[in-house]
This record gives structure tokens, C-alpha cells and sequence, in this order.
């Protein structure tokens, strides 16, 4: 009973995490319907300024600048690079196969920075733990779902209630009557890439704290599992994508703790879970649990 | 036919280094052309073509040696290519329906899937340090070192030799089947398919029937590269076939052009020949430190990662059409103007790397 517990927690942190990841990929395809492949940098970009700062400004304050850059560096990939190459529909394609060239680009210099060694980003939680009546958590793992859930609760608001929400939404809906009644849609969609990277930031703390041994030159490849979050809510939902990281996570977190009873799947299949889900979900719903039917009329 | 007869001499003249080079090339090529026809093609994006590459080599592999059925390898060869276009069928209930970008991340599921069951299922794949790959045998003639021993006009024929006239082949048996394809009704059908669903439908297409041919056919393409590769590499580990080299091949496509065979080619030896290059001469390039020579440095592994990282960025704002669209474009102007740059034939302009295939072309203009 305890193992259940333990993993259900482990899986809830581990969603809240990859719903961080996953909530920027769903706002920035929502904003401009590109699929951002240079998430996992951004990621990486973020808990390399927190590793490389908290010495000096403590964590908090590394932390504050490692959002503001990351953010600061995603709008303007977006504004300097995106845009170039077109904001209609049709260059969507293009403009995600450039964002792989930034990614490839970004990646490699963080690597060669960071080397074989794994950094340490100075989080308070250490490898302290709390007792919650049966099972034993770590600080980090509860860091991580009070965090998301005040970032995510935020970024909720942010659409609901604030101007820059609604036009985000009437840009999704279409792009073309939103920008005829005067929302400026590259504002839109630079505001909505600068809101991604930091919450990529954040979300670079969390899979890096405890019991992860701390930040190394792979780590931005964690981002990739939030695909598979995002995907499975339908790519244009928000709260898809929340359904779809907490899937993702409590698949993660089940399918490693009962380890031992799947051994015919082969040691770590918890890491290549979720793409399995995945695959399984589109043979099923090609366009995701969330998705709405589209209709083509001819 | 100029530069097929070049390519068939260049065995006389180069050394292994080079030879390996335009080894690897060539594989790359025959992947990174049906990586061209899904998605420059059908605009479907892929990023599951090392998964393919992996069935190819992995399946040669095992068909061909022991453990295994221990098939003759030319046999082998051919199943592996049928492996690997099964292994895309398999795929196709997704490949069919899932659109675009959809499909791009779709396939990363591919490529982790794929690289687990190679280090988990060690029976048949030889776990993480791989297995080593049985040299290609036809009638009696083996494409390694020996059996028989070959000396052709005093240059001995080792493996490095053989094995270029052998890609040589399966690459022109791409080059013909791909353009025959794309010219022909299946290319008009996927181009209709990507420029509009809807029309293409009502054109009578069959959409989900084409997309999952597409991939079924870049997945034979990605597996016959896969076999080339194991003969060049003489052992097949899984952690080749990441999610980096997928992204090696879309690198390719698009730097080279999207949906044309010579620009996917180009981009090929582009891709390919660059990290190789970079390395052997490390040493008298500037900022580019020889490898190992400590953390903080430049290693030619990053400086081509670099270098075409930035080609991706660059050419999609400046010339989203690849080398491709940049030769051809030149060529026009050349033709257009040739008063004022010169002779014709001069090479005024300087010409892309590895576009060798299409330089024979400016011929035309000598009487």
C-alpha cells in the first residue's frame, strides 16, 4: 500500500513538472502554431544560469534571473528569428524545423559549457524528507507540486483574465479575424514564447532537485517527454495538456516502481513509457483526448 | 554521365579516409532521400528515421549472422529493407491519420521505443556494445578485405573499394526509383496531399492510404541505408541510432532542398562529410581544438554542430529552397546574363559544397 502511495505522489510531482514543460509548448502552438523543439534548451538554458548564479545571488535570486533570461532569450528567438521566416499558418512547418536548428545550436553550447560534470543548482530542499502519515516524501518532490500548481494556477489566470489572454484566444480560434478587430498577433505570440521559456526555467529546478544528482548536458532532453504530454491533451489545450502530463507522470512513476514485475519490458522501461502511451493514445484519437473535431467543408 | 564516371574512378585516386567518407555519404543519401519524399514530399515531418535505420542494420545483422538464422547475406539484405518497410506498415495506422508536426513527434516515440528494445532485447541485437556486422557476400564474392584477393590496374581492392561500387549501385537504384516516383502519379499525389487535404481528398486521393504508403516507402529507403551503413561501419551499436541522427537527416533534407533528390543528396554529403572533415583536420582549423583536448574547448564535433545548426537557421530565413533552390537559381542567372559574368563555364560564382551532382549540367553551354 505504501508502494502505491509512494509512486501516486511520485507520479503527481513528476506531472506537475512535465505540465510546466507541456503548458509552454501548448502556448506557444496555440500562439502561433509552431511546435517548439527548442524547449529542451530553453530548459537547459535556465537551470545553467540557476547553477551558474546561486553562488553569488543566492537561489532565489539566480532562480528570478534564470526566468527572466529564459523567457527574456525565447521571445526573442521568436521576434528575431520566427517571425523572419513568416507568421501566416502555412510557414508553421518551417518555422518549427527552424526552431530544431536553434535547438541544435543552443544545446551544443550548453554542452560544451556544463562538460561531463553534473551541477549542482543550490535548491534549499536539499535531500531533506517529510513524513505524511505512512509514506516518506522528499521536500523537493512536494516544492515541485505546490510550485506547478501556483505557476500553472497562474498561467491559467493569465489566460482567463488578462487582455493578453484574450487575444491569445481569439488568435487560436482565428488568426486572421483577430488581427482584422486589432490584436497585434506578434505581440501575441512573443508574449506567449516569453511565458514558455519561463515556465521551461521552473521546470529545469524541479528535475533537477533530489534524488536527481543535479544538472547535466542531457537533462534538456527530459523536456522532450512533455511531447507526449501535450500531444495526448490535443496540443491547442491547456488543461489537455495538464490531463496529459499527470497521465504521462503516473504512468512514469508506476510503470518504475512495479520495476520488478515488468522486467519482460526490459530495465527502465519507466523512461520509454510514456511515448508507449502515447503511440497508443494516437492509434486511438489521432488528434488527442482533448481535441476538437474539425470539420472541412467543401 | 559525367559525374557517374568520376565517381566510379574516384576508388583509383582516394585513400580509405575518403573513401569512408563517401561511404557514409552515400548511405546517408539514401536515407535522407526518402526522409525527402515524406515530408519535402507528402509534408509529413519524421523524426523516427534512425528507428528505420536501426531495423535495416539490425535486421541484416541478425538475418545474416550468428545468433540468428545465419541467412546468405545478400538475402539478408533484402529482407532487412522488407524488415524495416514492415516495420513502417506497423506504424502506418498512426502514420496515416496523424498530420504534420503531429506525426514528427509521433515518431520520437519511435526512435525511444526503438533504442530500448535494442539494449533490452541483447539475444537478438547484442545489447549495448552491439554486434558486429558479417560482410556482404554475392555468388562467391565477398565485400571484405579478402575472398577473393582483387588487385584492379595495380590499386588493390579492399573493403573501403568494394563497398563504394556497391553504394554506388543502391544509391543510383535510389536516384532513379525516387524521381520515378516523385514525377510520376504518386509524387503529383502527395504534393496535391500537402498543399490541401480537403482538395486532394475530393481529387480522389486516398489520404490515409498515401500518407502510409509515403512512410512505408521512406522507411524501405531508411533501412537499406541502414544495411549500407552496418557493411561500412563493420559494427552496429544502439547508441548510433539516436534521436541525434534523426535530426542528422532532417538537418539533411533541409539544408539540401525539400523535396528534390540531388538537394536531399547534397545535403547528405553536407551533413555527413562535415564532423568527419572537421576532425581529421582539426588541427589547422582556427577555433577548433582537437578532440579530447579538454572541457571549455571547441571539438569538431561541436564546430559542425554548430556550423550546421546555424545552415538550418539560415538557409529556412534566407533560402528556405535548400542548395537545391540556390544552384538552380545561380544557373538561371548565369544563363540570363552571360555577357556580363564571363564565360559560362568559367564557375564565376562559387559553387555550394557536394553539389558535384549537378555541376555536370552547366555542360550544356559548350557547343
Amino acid at each position: 500500500m505504501t508502494g502505491f502511495l509512494d509512486n501516486l505522489l511520485n507520479g503527481l510531482a513528476l506531472g506537475s513538472v512535465y505540465a510546466l514543460i507541456a503548458l509552454g509548448f501548448v502556448t506557444i502552438f496555440k500562439a502561433s502554431g509552431v511546435l517548439s523543439f527548442a524547449h529542451g534548451s530553453l530548459l537547459l538554458l535556465g537551470g545553467y544560469l540557476v547553477a551558474v548564479l546561486h553562488d553569488d545571488i543566492g537561489f532565489a535570486g539566480a532562480l528570478a534571473v534564470a526566468v527572466l533570461v529564459t523567457a527574456a532569450v525565447a521571445g526573442a528567438l521568436d521576434r528575431l528569428v520566427l517571425q523572419r521566416v513568416g507568421t501566416d499558418p502555412h510557414s508553421a512547418h518551417v518555422q518549427t524545423i527552424v526552431t530544431i536548428g536553434i535547438d541544435i545550436v543552443l544545446v551544443t553550447d550548453l554542452a560544451r559549457r556544463i562538460g561531463g560534470d553534473l551541477l549542482p543548482l543550490g535548491d534549499p530542499w536539499g535531500n531533506s524528507v517529510t513524513d505524511l502519515g505512512p509514506v516518506t516524501v522528499a521536500d523537493s518532490r512536494i516544492a515541485a507540486i505546490l510550485v506547478s500548481a501556483v505557476a500553472i494556477g497562474g498561467a491559467f489566470a493569465l489566460f482567463r483574465f488578462t487582455p493578453w489572454g484574450l487575444s491569445l484566444r481569439a488568435a487560436a480560434e482565428d488568426g486572421e479575424a483577430a488581427a482584422l478587430m486589432g490584436v497585434r498577433l506578434t505581440r501575441v505570440r512573443t508574449v506567449a514564447w516569453c511565458l514558455a521559456g519561463g515556465l521551461a526555467a521552473l521546470a529545469a529546478v524541479f528535475l533537477v532537485a533530489f534524488p536527481a544528482p543535479g544538472l547535466e548536458r542531457t537533462t534538456g532532453q527530459i523536456a522532450l517527454k512533455a511531447f507526449p504530454a501535450a500531444i495526448l491533451g490535443g496540443m491547442a489545450s491547456p488543461v489537455g495538456a495538464l490531463v496529459g502530463s499527470m497521465l504521462i507522470g503516473l504512468t512514469e512513476a508506476f510503470v518504475a516502481g512495479y520495476q520488478s514485475d515488468l522486467h519482460v519490458l526490459g530495465e527502465g522501461f519507466g523512461d520509454v513509457a510514456p511515448y508507449a502511451v502515447m503511440v497508443l493514445v494516437l492509434l486511438v484519437r489521432p488528434a488527442g483526448l482533448f481535441a476538437a473535431k474539425g470539420a472541412a467543408r467543401v | 554521365m559525367l559525374p557517374a564516371l568520376l565517381l566510379c574512378a574516384l576508388p583509383f585516386y582516394l585513400d580509405a579516409f575518403w573513401l569512408r567518407i563517401g561511404l557514409f555519404s552515400m548511405a546517408a543519401a539514401i536515407g535522407a532521400v526518402g526522409l525527402g519524399l515524406l515530408s519535402g514530399t507528402a509534408g509529413q515531418l519524421s523524426l523516427g528515421h534512425a528507428f528505420f535505420l536501426a531495423v535495416g542494420a539490425y535486421g541484416y545483422v541478425w538475418l545474416a549472422g550468428e545468433p540468428g538464422p545465419g541467412l546468405p547475406p545478400a538475402v539478408a539484405a533484402v529482407l532487412a529493407v522488407l524488415l524495416a518497410g514492415a516495420a513502417g506498415g506497423l506504424f502506418s495506422p498512426v502514420a496515416g491519420r496523424v498530420k504534420g508536426i503531429y506525426l514528427g513527434v509521433a515518431t520520437l516515440a519511435l526512435v525511444f521505443l526503438g533504442h530500448h528494445v535494442l539494449l533490452t532485447a541483447d539475444s537478438v541485437t547484442g545489447g549495448f556494445n552491439g554486434r558486429s556486422v558479417p560482410p556482404l557476400e554475392i555468388g562467391g564474392f565477398t565485400f571484405a578485405e579478402t575472398d577473393p584477393e582483387l588487385t584492379v590496374l595495380g590499386v588493390p581492392f579492399g573493403a573501403e573499394e568494394r563497398l563504394w561500387y556497391l553504394g554506388l549501385a543502391l544509391f543510383a537504384l535510389t536516384w532513379f526509383t525516387a524521381r520515378g516516383l516523385l514525377r510520376g502519379r504518386p509524387g503529383r499525389a502527395l504534393v496535391a496531399l500537402r498543399d490541401s487535404e480537403t482538395a486532394a481528398s475530393v481529387m480522389g486521393v486516398h489520404v490515409a492510404r498515401y500518407r502510409s504508403a509515403a512512410f512505408v516507402v521512406s522507411s524501405m529507403y531508411a533501412g537499406l541505408a541502414g544495411v549500407l551503413l552496418a557493411l561500412s561501419f563493420r559494427r552496429v551499436v544502439p547508441d548510433y541510432f539516436s534521436l541525434l541522427l534523426s535530426v542528422d537527416y532532417l538537418a539533411m533534407i533541409v539544408i539540401g532542398g525539400l523535396g528534390s533528390v540531388a538537394g536531399a543528396t547534397a545535403g547528405a554529403v553536407f551533413v555527413t562529410a562535415l564532423p568527419l572533415l572537421m576532425t581529421r583536420y582539426a588541427d589547422q582549423l582556427p577555433l577548433v581544438a582537437t578532440p579530447g583536448s579538454g572541457d571549455g574547448s571547441i571539438g569538431p564535433t561541436e564546430a559542425s554542430r554548430y556550423l550546421y545548426g546555424a545552415a538550418i537557421v539560415v538557409i529556412l530565413l534566407y533560402a528556405p529552397d535548400g542548395l537545391h533552390g540556390l544552384t538552380r537559381r545561380t544557373r538561371a542567372r548565369l544563363r540570363r546574363k552571360p555577357s556580363v559574368t564571363g564565360p559560362p563555364d568559367a564557375g564565376a560564382t562559387p559553387r555550394p559544397p557536394g553539389t558535384t551532382a549537378n555541376t555536370a549540367r552547366t555542360k550544356e553551354h559548350t557547343p
